[in-house]
């Protein structure tokens, strides 16, 4: 797409701060954070919990806003939008997966990939041909009309990941998406993940904690108690639960 | 998110709790069809009032004498002598609005034939009674002028007296006697009803005018106890009062702001008045109706509001995918509109079949009308608006972390 300028990060974080007032106590969940993550990126956020990893996941879906400090998605500043733009931008430029999957449990598959395109305003129509085409896209062209609960926990994870495709988001941000799989499936999701990335150009962010989950990215962000601890490729040490595959930038 | 795609979410999730639905539903349709109902009752009565009025005779005046005052304290109307026959022959001859008018008198009686006796209202009027009051004999005929010159001994019978009389025999021919004086049956009348008063008009006997005078009135030939008068239309009934008033006036000598010494009823007033009574009626069942409406409301928000707890999670996810808070609210909104909805058209159904039944238990004409569905069907969709929208807000302005994180 044209206005997406390679150049410009995907996510661009300055001095980013979150603070939640629970009456008596205050939380600094993020404590001045500042990155950026190019377009095209494959990025791990690794840390204990309560390290601010999920802050910033919600900060950066736009699920919630900072405290302080700028945030910009593609270019454009998301810190300061009221609830309908940041449901607009999350709709069109982010996708979601979530460790629990968050399918509707009495929709079927391809129901539930069509969620973002209802609200994209995309007709009936091409709104199921699009569906269609995203559950293909993550090989599940088969299970179109099933229901969440008649698919193992791999191929629900599959269909989130279609539904966070099909609006053709710049960024894929996935929130511990292994946490609930057996090791094999963990592998066929991450698979999937790197054939976004690698073969599709999609920017993905994905928080764990597990160290073989995150060393796939080619790059590690680790948070320590609200603050950016380290910020670089995987430590030599972790193995990767699927061999790395590099992106091949076009020259 | 289009319209369409809104109802078929709607339809869809209220298709998923059948149950729920259905109680829910329920205090709308009870609501709507009681109002319906209501409101069918309160205009039956209303029209069996109006059908009532009809049969004392459309375009109808009642003249009386009016009450004499002395000393400050006043009689009854009807109680002072004042209105004569040649009042009632003057009024025919120079008010030409009015078509017929026919003097009364009455008196009640007891009535005897062979071994049977009855008390009853005897009235003695010309033949014009008949044709000013809309009364048509069922057998026989009633008295002519011919009848009336002679004073012949004849009579007309309500059905009530025939009845109790004669049981299921031909009154016709047969002999009546009425104080004493035999009255030989001509005609019998045919049922008018009850009055708008709640008096059985059936129970009466007509004689002419002159024989009620000689033989029953104690000789008073020219004194009137009360006159009918038809208007020549039912807009020259208002017309008809003035002319008559003005000329009554002229005729007694009643001086410039003097009181009448007489009183027109005008039969048209008194079947507004009739109306605005059962109008009023109306309302006030209508409004009794209307409460459980209300609650039918306030069961769709509270179900509302359960759902919305209920599906934190849903609506979590559906933000997380780019609904915006108006997509949210939409969908509550809509949702409790198809369950009002729903409950309006089940209760338009229901307030037809229980005025119906009323119809037949209560033997009491119950109208259903296309209008007052309509609205109750829209005050039904109304109430989902309004009921189905603090639950909607509320669901919009679910923040999406929590409502994610929501089990």
């Amino acid at each position: 797409m044209a206005e997406r300028n390679t150049n410009v990060p995907v996510i661009e974080a300055v001095d980013l701060r979150k603070v939640y007032d629970l009456g008596p106590t205050r939380v600094e969940a993020l404590r001045g954070v500042s990155f950026q993550i190019a377009r095209g990126a494959f990025v791990a956020i690794v840390g204990a919990s309560g390290s601010g990893k999920s802050t910033l996941m919600n900060l950066i879906g736009l699920l919630d806003r900072p405290s302080a400090g700028a945030l910009r998605i593609d270019g454009v500043d998301v810190s300061r939008l009221d609830a309908e733009d940041r449901a607009y931008v999350r709709n069109l430029k982010v996708g979601f997966v979530f460790q629990g999957f968050n399918l509707l449990g009495r929709s079927t598959a391809i129901e539930n990939v069509e969620l973002p395109l209802i609200y994209a305003g995309v007709g009936g129509f091409e709104r199921r041909r699009r569906a269609r085409e995203s559950l293909a896209r993550v090989g599940l062209g088969d299970r179109q009309h099933h229901m969440p609960n008649q698919l193992s926990g791999g191929q629900q994870q599959r269909v989130a990941i279609a539904r966070a495709l099909v609006n053709r988001p710049s960024l894929l941000l996935a929130d511990e998406p292994t946490g609930n799989l057996d090791s094999q499936t963990s592998q066929e999701i991450l698979e999937l993940f790197q054939a976004l990335n690698v073969d599709e150009g999609i920017s993905v962010v994905m928080v764990t904690h597990e160290h073989d989950v995150a060393s796939v990215a080619a790059r590690v962000l680790t948070f320590r108690d609200g603050q950016l601890l380290h910020d670089g490729p995987p430590p030599a040490d972790w193995e990767p639960a699927i061999p790395r595959r590099a992106r091949q930038e076009a020259a | 998110m289009s319209a369409l795609t809104l109802l078929r979410v709607a339809l869809q999730v209220v298709s998923r709790n059948k149950m729920r639905a259905a109680l829910t539903v329920l205090g709308i349709v009870i609501g709507v069809g009681a109002v319906i109902a209501m409101v069918g009752l309160g205009k039956g009565a209303s029209s069996r009032i109006q059908n009532q009025i009809a049969s004392l005779g459309s375009n109808l005046l009642i003249i009386m004498p009016g009450a004499i005052q002395s000393g400050g304290v006043r009689s009854a109307a009807g109680s002072a002598s004042t209105l004569t026959m040649s009042d009632i022959e003057a009024i025919l001859r120079e008010v030409p609005t009015v078509a017929e008018v026919a003097p009364t008198n009455r008196t009640p009686a007891q009535v005897v034939s062979g071994d049977a006796n009855w008390s009853t209202l005897v009235v003695g009027s010309t033949p014009a009674f008949f044709t000013v009051r809309e009364w048509e004999v069922a057998r026989g005929a009633v008295h002519t002028d011919t009848d009336e010159l002679s004073a012949a001994k004849v009579c007309v019978i309500g059905k009530t007296v025939q009845a109790n009389l004669f049981g299921g025999l031909d009154p016709i021919g047969q002999t009546v006697r009425i104080k004493k004086v035999p009255f030989r049956v001509i005609g019998a009348l045919a049922s008018k009803g009850q009055s708008a008063m709640g008096s059985d008009q059936d129970d009466t006997i007509v004689v002419p005018f002159a024989t009620f005078a000689q033989r029953l009135g104690g000789g008073q030939r020219n004194l009137v106890m009360s006159a009918f008068a038809s208007a020549r239309s039912a807009d020259d009934a208002n017309k008809a009062v003035a002319e008559v008033s003005t000329l009554l006036r002229q005729r007694h000598r009643i001086g410039e702001g003097d009181e009448d010494d007489f009183s027109i009823r005008n039969f048209q007033d008194v079947a507004k008045a009739s109306e605005e009574v059962m109008r009023v009626l109306s309302l006030l069942l209508g409004s009794i109706a209307s409460v459980s409406l209300l609650v039918g409301g306030i069961g769709i928000m509270n179900i509302m509001l359960v759902s919305v707890t209920e599906r934190t999670r849903e609506i979590g996810i559906r933000m997380a995918v780019g609904a915006r808070p108006w997509d949210i609210l939409m969908q509550f909104l809509v949702e409790a509109i198809v369950l009002s909805g729903i409950g309006g058209v089940l209760g338009v159904g229901m307030g037809y079949v229980a005025s119906r039944v009323l119809a037949n238990v209560m033997e009491w004409p119950t109208v259903f009308d296309v209008e007052s569905a309509t609205l109750a069907f829209a005050v039904s969709a109304a109430i989902g608006v309004i009921f189905g929208l603090y639950p909607a807000r509320r669901a919009s302005k679910l923040d999406p972390v929590e409502a994610l994180r929501f089990e």
